[in-house]
C-alpha cells in the first residue's frame, strides 16, 4: 500500500502545482484590486466609496461555493462560459479583494494624519502622497494580516473542486477512485500537504514580517 | 416560485448545520484552550497540536476524511453527521484560539485573587476566568457563527442537502443559474445581517462595564 | 501558641535571594505594619505566608498548623487569611456584592441569598451599601479597595494582609480606606505593608523594618520613632516620614 501511495505522488504534485497556483493567481488578483478597494473607500467620494462597501459587504456575506457556482455557471448561462480555473481565481480573487480590502484600510487608517499632511507640505499630489508615502507604510502594517488571508486563500482553492478544477483534492480523488483501498491514505496525505504549505507560508511571512518591520512602527493592525 | 418549499427545507439544514456545530464547537473550544493554557505539557502539547492541525488543513479535506476515508476503517457517517461533526471539530479549533487570546488577556490578579479566596484552580477558572473569558469572546464567536454559516456550503460536497445544495439541483434542472444563485447569495446576506444584528443585542446585554472585546485576535474571514 | 508564627523564612528568584531568614509572630487582633525600601521583599513576605509563593526554607504557623507543609489543604488555610492587594483585583465581571458574596458561595457553601445579606452588611461595614450594584469599572479606586476589604472580611479571616493598600489610590481617597482599617484594629489581626506613617504610628502594635532581606528592627510605634536602635531605622524613618508626613 505504501507502495502504492509513493506511485500516487506524481499525480498528487501536478495537483498541487494547480493548487499553488490558485493560491498565488487569486491572491495577485485580490492584493491588486484590495488596495485600489481600500484608498478608493479611504479617499474616495461618496458614490465610489459607498459602492465599495456594497462590494465588500457581498462578496464577504456569500458562501465561496455560491460565488463559483454564480461566475461559473451563471456566466456560461449568459453565454459567457469560462474555464473552471478562471472561474475559480476570478472567484477567489474577488473575495480576497474584500477582505485584503479590509485589512489595508485599517493599516491606512492607523497611520497617523500626519503623514499625510507633510507629503501635502512638500507639493505632493493626493495621488503621489497616497504612492509614496501611505501606501510603502500601510503594506508593511498589512503583513500579518496579509498572511492570514494568504492561508485561508491556500485552503479555500480546495473548494474549486467543486467546479471541476483539477487541483489536489481532484487529483487525489482520481487515485483513489482507481484504488480504493487507498483512499484513506491519500486523504491523509493531502492533508499533510496542506498543512505544511500552510505552516510554510505562514512562517516564510513572519520572516518578512520580522525583516521588513521599521522600528518605531510596530502598531498593530485592526482585523 | 416553486422552488421556495425545497430551499426552506435546504436552508433549516443549513442552519441546523450552523447552529449545531457552532455548539459543539464552544463545548470543544472551552477544553482546548483550557487545556492549551492551564493543562500541562503533555495536554498542552496535545491542544496544540490538535489546534495547528485543524486549522492548517481545508475544511474540504476534513469532511472527505470523515465521510469518504472513515468508511475504510469501517466506520460509516451519514452525509449530515459527517457534516456536523467536521464543523463542529474545526470550529472547535478555532473557537478555543479565540477564547485562549481571551483568558490570556485577563490580568493575572484575577486568578491571585480568587486563589487568595481559598478557590482552588478549577473553582478560579469556573467563576472567574471563563465568565470573563466567554464576555470578552462574543464578537470573535459572532464572526465564527458567520464563517460557520457560510462554510457550511460545503457540506453540499459530501452530498448534504443544505440550502446550496437545493439550490444547484433546481438550477440544473431549469437551467437558471443566475437566478436561483442570486435568490441564494441574497438568503446568505440577509443571514448573515440578522445574525450579526442579534449577536450585537446579545452582547450589548451581557455586557458589563470595563469588560471590553479582547484585541488583536486573528479572526477567521467571516 | 501564638495565632501565626512566621519562622525563618528563605525566598530566592533564580540567583536573587530575597528574603534570608524572616522571623516574627502575630496574636489574635494584633495589627503589625511592615516597611522597608521597594524591592526588600516585602510582598514577597506576604505571599510567602499565603502560600501563593511558597517560601524555599523556613515554616509558616497558623492557628496551631503548619502551613508551609505540603499536606495541608491550602484553600481550606487561605479562607482564613485575608488578602488585600495594591491593585484592588476585584473580580472585573462582578458587581460589588458578588464579589463580596463570591467565596461565600463557592468556597464556603453557603447558600446565595445567605452570602448576599452577608456581603451586604459587609459592604454597609466599609461605606458602600449604595454602591454594592455597581461594577467594578464604575468605582472610584477607594470605593475598590473598601470592597477589595469587604471581600476578605467577608470571608471570617483570622488575619488580613495588605499590601500596600492605598498606593494606588489619589491623595484624596486614602483616607477612607486607611478610617476603615483602622476601625477593624483589633476585631482581627492584621499585617499592613504600608508607608502611611500616620496609620503606622496611631493604629500598629508594632512596627517591622525590613531590609536587604531581613528584619532590621522591630518595636512598638513609639519606641521605633524616638528612641530606635539601630541608625538605618532612625535614617529611614526620618526619609519616609518627610515623604509621607507625620499623620
Ligand atoms: N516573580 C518574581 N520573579 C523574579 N523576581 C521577583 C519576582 N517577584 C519579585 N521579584 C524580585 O524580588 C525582589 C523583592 O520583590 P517584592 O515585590 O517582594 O518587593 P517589595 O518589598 O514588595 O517592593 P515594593 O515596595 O516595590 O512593592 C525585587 O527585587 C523583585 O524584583
Ligand atoms: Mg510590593
Amino acid at each position: 500500500m505504501l507502495e502504492a501511495l509513493v506511485d500516487s505522488l506524481p499525480q498528487l504534485l501536478e495537483g498541487l502545482k494547480f493548487t499553488i497556483g490558485l493560491t498565488i493567481l487569486s491572491l495577485i488578483l485580490g492584493s491588486l484590486l484590495g488596495i485600489l478597494l481600500a484608498v478608493g473607500r479611504s479617499y474616495g467620494k461618496p458614490p465610489l466609496s459607498s459602492f465599495i462597501l456594497i462590494y465588500e459587504k457581498v462578496f464577504r456575506g456569500i458562501p465561496l461555493l455560491v460565488i463559483f457556482f454564480l461566475i461559473f455557471f451563471g456566466l456560461s448561462q449568459l453565454g459567457l462560459g469560462l474555464d473552471p480555473i478562471t472561474a475559480a481565481v476570478l472567484g477567489l480573487g474577488l473575495r480576497s479583494a474584500a477582505y485584503q480590502a479590509q485589512i489595508y484600510r485599517g493599516a491606512i487608517n492607523s497611520i497617523p494624519k500626519g503623514q499625510m499632511t507633510a507629503a501635502s507640505s512638500l507639493g505632493m499630489s493626493k495621488l503621489k502622497s497616497i504612492r509614496y508615502i501611505i501606501l510603502p507604510q500601510a503594506l508593511r502594517l498589512s503583513i500579518p494580516g496579509w498572511s492570514n488571508e494568504l492561508t485561508i486563500v491556500l485552503k479555500d482553492t480546495s473548494i474549486a473542486f467543486s467546479i471541476g478544477v483539477i487541483e489536489l483534492m481532484r487529483q487525489g480523488r482520481y487515485v483513489y477512485v482507481r484504488n480504493p483501498d487507498l483512499i484513506l491514505p491519500v486523504l491523509l496525505l493531502i492533508a499533510l500537504i496542506y498543512f505544511i504549505l500552510v505552516i510554510s507560508a505562514s512562517k516564510g511571512l513572519n520572516y518578512l514580517e520580522k525583516k521588513y518591520k521599521m522600528s518605531g512602527f510596530e502598531v498593530g493592525v485592526e482585523r | 416560485m416553486d422552488s421556495l418549499p425545497s430551499l426552506l427545507d435546504g436552508l433549516s439544514i443549513t442552519l441546523l448545520l450552523t447552529f449545531i456545530s457552532l455548539t459543539i464547537g464552544l463545548v470543544i473550544g472551552v477544553a482546548l484552550a483550557l487545556g492549551r493554557v492551564y493543562g500541562n505539557k503533555i495536554i498542552s502539547s496535545v491542544c496544540i497540536g490538535y489546534i495547528e492541525v485543524i486549522r492548517g488543513t481545508p475544511l474540504l479535506v476534513q469532511l472527505f476524511i470523515l465521510y469518504f476515508g472513515l468508511p475504510s476503517v469501517g466506520i460509516i457517517l451519514t452525509p449530515l453527521s459527517a457534516a456536523l461533526l467536521g464543523l463542529s471539530l474545526n470550529s472547535g479549533a478555532y473557537q478555543a484560539e479565540y477564547l485562549r487570546g481571551s483568558i490570556q488577556s485577563i490580568p493575572s490578579g484575577q486568578m491571585i485573587a480568587a486563589r487568595t479566596l481559598g478557590m482552588n484552580r478549577l473553582q478560579s477558572i469556573q467563576n472567574i476566568i471563563l465568565p470573563q473569558a466567554l464576555r470578552i469572546s462574543i464578537p470573535a464567536w459572532s464572526n465564527e457563527l458567520i464563517y460557520l454559516l457560510k462554510y457550511t456550503s460545503i457540506a453540499y460536497i459530501i452530498q448534504v442537502r443544505e440550502l446550496t445544495a437545493e439550490g444547484k439541483f433546481i438550477a440544473a434542472d431549469t437551467f437558471r443559474f443566475i437566478e436561483i444563485f442570486v435568490i441564494i447569495a441574497v438568503i446568505y446576506l440577509a443571514l448573515t445581517v440578522l445574525l450579526t444584528a442579534i449577536i450585537d443585542k446579545i452582547e450589548k446585554r451581557l455586557s458589563i462595564p470595563g469588560i471590553g472585546a479582547a484585541e488583536s485576535i486573528a479572526l477567521r474571514n467571516a | 501558641m501564638h495565632m501565626l508564627e512566621v519562622k525563618d523564612v528563605h525566598k530566592s528568584y533564580g540567583n536573587l535571594e530575597v528574603l534570608k531568614g524572616i522571623s516574627f509572630t502575630m496574636e489574635k487582633g494584633e495589627t503589625k505594619v511592615i516597611i522597608g525600601t521597594s524591592g526588600t521583599g516585602k510582598s514577597t513576605l506576604l505571599y510567602c505566608i499565603n502560600q501563593l509563593n511558597p517560601p524555599d526554607k523556613g515554616e509558616v504557623w497558623l492557628d496551631g498548623e503548619e502551613i508551609t507543609n505540603p499536606e495541608t489543604d491550602i484553600n481550606k488555610i487561605r479562607q482564613k487569611i485575608g488578602f488585600v492587594f495594591q491593585e484592588f483585583n476585584l473580580f472585573n465581571h462582578l458587581t460589588a456584592l458578588r464579589n463580596v458574596s463570591i467565596g461565600l458561595e463557592k468556597v464556603k457553601g453557603m447558600d446565595k441569598e445567605k452570602a448576599q445579606e452577608r456581603a451586604m452588611a459587609e459592604l454597609t461595614r466599609v461605606g458602600l451599601k449604595e454602591q454594592v450594584q455597581q461594577y467594578p469599572a464604575q468605582l472610584s479606586g477607594g470605593q475598590k479597595q473598601r470592597v477589595g476589604i469587604a471581600r476578605a472580611l467577608a470571608m471570617d479571616p483570622m488575619i488580613i494582609l495588605f499590601d500596600e493598600p492605598t498606593s494606588a489610590l489619589d491623595p484624596e481617597l486614602i483616607g477612607d480606606v486607611l478610617d476603615v482599617m483602622k476601625a477593624l484594629a483589633g476585631s482581627v489581626a492584621m499585617l499592613v505593608v504600608t508607608h502611611e506613617m500616620g496609620f503606622a504610628r496611631n493604629v500598629a502594635d508594632e512596627i517591622i523594618f525590613m531590609e536587604g532581606g531581613i528584619i532590621v528592627e522591630s518595636g512598638p510605634p513609639k519606641q521605633m520613632f524616638q528612641y530606635p536602635k539601630k541608625p538605618r531605622t532612625k535614617e529611614f524613618l526620618g526619609k519616609i516620614s518627610t515623604l509621607y508626613g507625620k499623620e
